[in-house]
C-alpha cells in the first residue's frame, strides 16, 4: 500500500505553456543513468539554459511544489524520467489544462496528481501565483479544486487516477500481483499462448 | 456482430477489474530495451520479486548504442554502464536479450515485427511510446512508463483504462512520390498533436488495405504523435503474408490455425466506434514539418501558415515555432537549406524505405557541406540492404552508412546536431532540442523526401526528381 494522496498544498510554479513534450522536461541526454536518482536537477535544463526568465530559474519559486501548465502537457516520449525529474525537483502535482496520456499515467504511478483545469481558471491560478509566489496552492482530490487565497478552481481527474491516489494504491504493484491465478488463467485461455505458440 | 478489433483484443485480455475501475490487462508481447528497464528491474530486486513470464520479455538494445564503433567497453560510460545493467538484468532473470553480438539486433520496433514476434490479436507493452508501431499487425500496443516495465515484468499484466476507438479512414490512391509517411504527417497536422488522446485510432479505408506491413507500420508508428496511444490496422492476407515464415511465427498446421484466429480478430462490418473521420488521400502532397510538434507542417508546395490563421489559443505555439525555427509566416519550405539528412529511425529505418531512399540517391551526390546519414533500422535491414547493394549506392553518394540504432532520432548516442543545425530526417518528432543540440532544428519528412534534400541541399520536392 502507498501513501494516500489526497492533498497537495505548497507555493506554485507558473509555467501556463502548451505542448511541453517530455523532450523539454528531461532531454535525451540525462537518460543515460540506471537510477532515477539525481535526475531532479536536470528538469528543463535546456529551456532554462535558453531563457534566463525560465520559472525553474528563478530564486521565488525554487520550492514550488505545484506546477501550473497548459495544454497536451508531456507530450512525446514515454520517459518516466519525465515525472521522476519534476518529483525530484519537488513537484508534488501538476495542474494542466490537459496531459499527454502516458505522461499522465506516469505521474499516477507515482503518486503525483495530474489534475486538469479549465484555461481561464488557470489564467487565474499563474496570475495569483506570480502576484505572490510564496502563496499556498492547495490541490485537493476530495473537494477536487485546486486554490490559491480567494482563487478557487475546480479540477478534474479521471476517477480511476483519483481512486488510486486517494485511497493510496498508485502503486498497482500488490494489486496485480495477488491477481496470479486470475492472470494464468487469461494466458490459458489465448490461443497464441497455448494452442499455436510458435 | 458489431465489435471492432480494438475491443475483441481488450476483452480477450482482460483479468478482472480493479478496485480503481481500471482493467487488469494481460500482456500478450513485453519488449524493452537499455534505456527504460534498468529502474524497473530495480524495482523487481528491491522487492524482492521474479518475473512471472520471463519468455514473453524479449530484450534489444537501441537508443544508446553507437552506430560507428561499437567495440566495448563504449566510449561513452554511461552508455556502457546502461549497457552492462541489461546484459546482467537479461541473464539475472532469464530474458531473451538480442545484443549486438546477435544478428537481430535492432530498433526495438523492427525486431519485433522482424522476428514475427509481433502477431494480430496481441496486446503489446513497451517502454517506449512508438510501440504504437506495432499496431500495424492488428494489436494493441502502446507505450509505457518504466513503473509500469515492472508491473508487467512481476505480473504480465497493467492497470489500464479502456479507451475510446476513433475510425481514421483513409481512401484513395497516394501520388507518385507520397508515401505512408505523408499520410499519418497529414492525418496529424489535420487532427492535432493533442487529437488522439483518450482514443485508439483504426486506421481503415483502401489506402491503408493497399500498404505494405512496412508501409502501415510507418503509419502506426506516429499514432503517438497524434496523441492517440495506440493505432492499429485490421489484419488481411498483407499481414499474413508478412508473416508467414518468420522465426517466432507458428509452422505448418499450426501457421493455419494462427492464420484463421488472427484474421478472426479484425474488426466487424458494422463495428461500432465512437468517432469517425475521413481523408481523401488523393489530396495529399509530400508533407514537411516546419515547426516544434509534429502537427506544424504542410505540404512542400505550401508556404507556412500566417499566425492569425491559427485559432488564438494557439498562436503563442505557433510564435514560440516560428522563432525558434527562424522562419516566417508565408514562407515556403522549399529551398531551405539543409546542414544534415537523416535516414533511420523506427518510423522510417526498414527496408523499403532505404530501397525508396536509394532509388532517388542512385547516380547522384550529396550537396556540398551536408551531412548526410543512413542508419539502418536492424543488422538485418542492413545486411539486406547490403545483399541488394544500397549500400553502395548511399556511399558513392556521399551518405555514411552506419550500424543499427536509433540514433539522430533522440541522439542518444554520439550522432548529435551541432548547434542551430538543421536535419532534414525521416525520425518521429520535431521537438526543440529532439536531435541532440539544445537549439538543433528539425523538418519531419519520407525518407524519399530526405534523399531529395541531401541532394539538393535544401528542402524539395521530392516529386520533381522522379524519372
Amino acid at each position: 500500500m502507498s501513501a494516500e494522496v489526497i492533498q497537495v498544498v505548497g507555493s506554485g510554479v507558473p509555467l501556463l505553456l502548451d505542448d511541453i513534450d517530455t523532450d523539454r522536461i528531461i532531454p535525451a541526454r540525462f537518460l543515460r543513468c540506471v537510477t532515477f536518482d539525481g535526475i531532479g536537477q536536470y528538469a528543463f535544463e535546456d529551456d532554462r539554459q535558453q531563457d534566463p526568465s525560465h520559472p525553474f530559474n528563478q530564486p521565488e519559486y525554487k520550492n514550488g511544489k505545484v506546477l501550473i501548465a497548459g495544454r497536451n502537457f508531456g507530450c512525446g516520449s514515454s520517459r518516466e524520467h519525465a515525472p521522476q525529474s519534476l518529483m525530484r525537483w519537488g513537484i508534488a502535482a501538476i495542474v494542466a489544462e490537459s496531459f499527454a496520456e502516458i505522461f499522465f499515467g506516469n505521474c499516477t504511478s507515482l503518486g503525483v496528481p495530474a489534475v486538469a483545469a479549465k484555461r481561464a481558471d488557470l489564467e487565474k491560478l499563474n496570475a495569483a501565483v506570480k502576484a505572490d509566489p510564496t502563496a499556498e496552492v492547495v490541490v485537493d482530490l476530495k473537494a477536487m479544486t485546486a486554490s490559491i487565497g480567494d482563487v478557487k478552481a475546480t479540477i478534474e481527474m479521471p476517477a480511476s487516477a483519483r481512486e488510486s491516489l486517494t485511497t493510496g494504491q498508485w502503486d498497482f504493484l500488490a494489486q496485480l500481483l495477488s491477481n496470479v491465478p486470475a492472470i494464468e488463467a487469461t494466458a490459458d485461455r489465448l490461443p497464441y499462448v497455448k494452442s499455436f505458440a510458435g | 456482430m458489431n465489435k471492432n478489433l480494438f475491443n475483441k483484443v481488450w476483452d480477450n485480455h482482460t483479468v478482472g477489474q480493479l478496485s480503481s475501475g481500471q482493467t487488469q490487462l494481460f500482456i500478450g508481447l513485453h519488449l524493452i530495451h537499455e534505456v527504460t528497464s534498468p529502474q524497473a528491474f530495480a524495482m523487481l530486486r528491491e522487492r524482492n520479486l521474479k518475473v512471472l513470464h520471463p519468455e514473453r520479455t524479449f530484450a534489444t538494445v537501441d537508443h544508446i548504442v553507437p552506430t560507428l564503433s561499437q567495440a566495448r567497453p563504449f566510449k561513452d560510460l554511461l552508455a556502457e554502464e546502461m549497457m552492462s545493467a541489461i546484459e546482467k538484468n537479461c541473464k539475472d532473470f532469464g530474458i531473451t536479450l538480442m545484443d549486438l553480438n546477435d544478428k537481430r539486433q535492432g530498433v526495438v520496433h523492427i525486431v519485433g515485427p522482424e522476428q514475427g514476434l509481433t502477431q494480430p490479436g496481441m496486446t503489446i507493452a513497451c517502454g517506449d511510446s512508438h510501440t504504437s508501431t506495432h499496431g500495424a499487425f492488428g494489436t494493441i500496443s502502446f507505450g509505457i512508463g518504466t513503473s509500469q516495465v515492472a508491473y508487467v515484468l512481476a505480473t504480465q499484466t497493467l492497470a489500464m483504462s479502456r479507451p475510446k476507438v476513433r475510425k481514421v479512414e483513409v481512401n484513395g490512391a497516394l501520388g507518385r512520390g507520397v508515401f505512408a509517411k505523408d499520410v499519418t504527417l497529414h492525418i496529424i497536422r489535420k487532427l492535432g498533436v493533442q487529437g488522439g488522446v483518450g482514443y485508439a485510432y483504426e486506421y481503415a479505408g483502401d489506402t491503408f488495405a493497399r500498404m505494405t506491413m512496412e508501409e502501415r507500420m510507418t503509419v502506426c508508428n506516429m499514432s503517438i504523435e497524434g496523441g492517440a496511444r495506440c493505432g492499429y490496422i485490421n489484419p488481411d492476407q498483407t499481414t499474413v503474408q508478412y508473416l508467414e515464415g518468420r522465426p517466432f511465427v507458428p509452422r505448418g498446421r499450426d501457421f493455419a490455425t494462427a492464420a484463421e484466429w488472427w484474421l478472426s480478430q479484425a474488426s466487424d462490418q458494422n463495428a461500432h466506434y465512437d468517432d469517425v473521420v475521413k481523408f481523401d488521400a488523393t489530396t495529399i502532397a509530400p508533407t514537411v514539418t516546419w515547426g516544434i510538434t509534429p502537427g506544424q507542417a504542410i505540404g512542400i508546395d505550401e508556404v507556412i501558415p500566417t499566425l492569425d490563421s491559427y485559432p488564438s489559443d494557439e498562436r503563442t505555439v505557433v510564435a514560440e515555432a516560428l522563432a525558434y525555427m527562424d522562419l516566417k509566416e508565408q514562407q515556403p519550405l522549399e529551398g531551405l537549406k539543409i546542414d544534415v539528412a537523416f535516414i533511420g529511425s523506427c518510423t522510417n529505418g526498414r527496408i523499403s524505405d532505404l530501397r525508396e531512399a536509394a532509388s532517388i540517391v542512385n547516380g547522384h551526390r550529396v550537396a556540398p557541406g551536408v551531412k548526410a546519414l543512413v542508419v539502418p533500422g536492424s543488422q538485418l535491414v542492413r545486411q539486406q540492404a547490403e545483399q541488394e547493394g544500397l549500400d553502395e549506392i548511399f556511399k558513392a553518394a556521399g551518405f555514411e552508412w552506419r550500424e543499427a540504432g536509433c540514433s539522430m532520432c533522440l541522439a542518444m548516442n554520439p550522432d548529435k546536431l551541432q548547434g542551430r543545425e538543421i536535419c532534414a530526417s525521416s525520425s518521429n518528432r520535431n521537438f526543440k532540442g529532439r536531435q541532440g543540440s539544445p537549439t538543433g532544428r528539425t523538418l519531419l519528412m519520407s525518407p524519399a523526401m530526405v534523399a531529395a534534400a541531401a541532394i539538393k541541399g535544401h528542402a524539395t520536392d521530392v516529386r520533381n526528381m522522379l524519372t
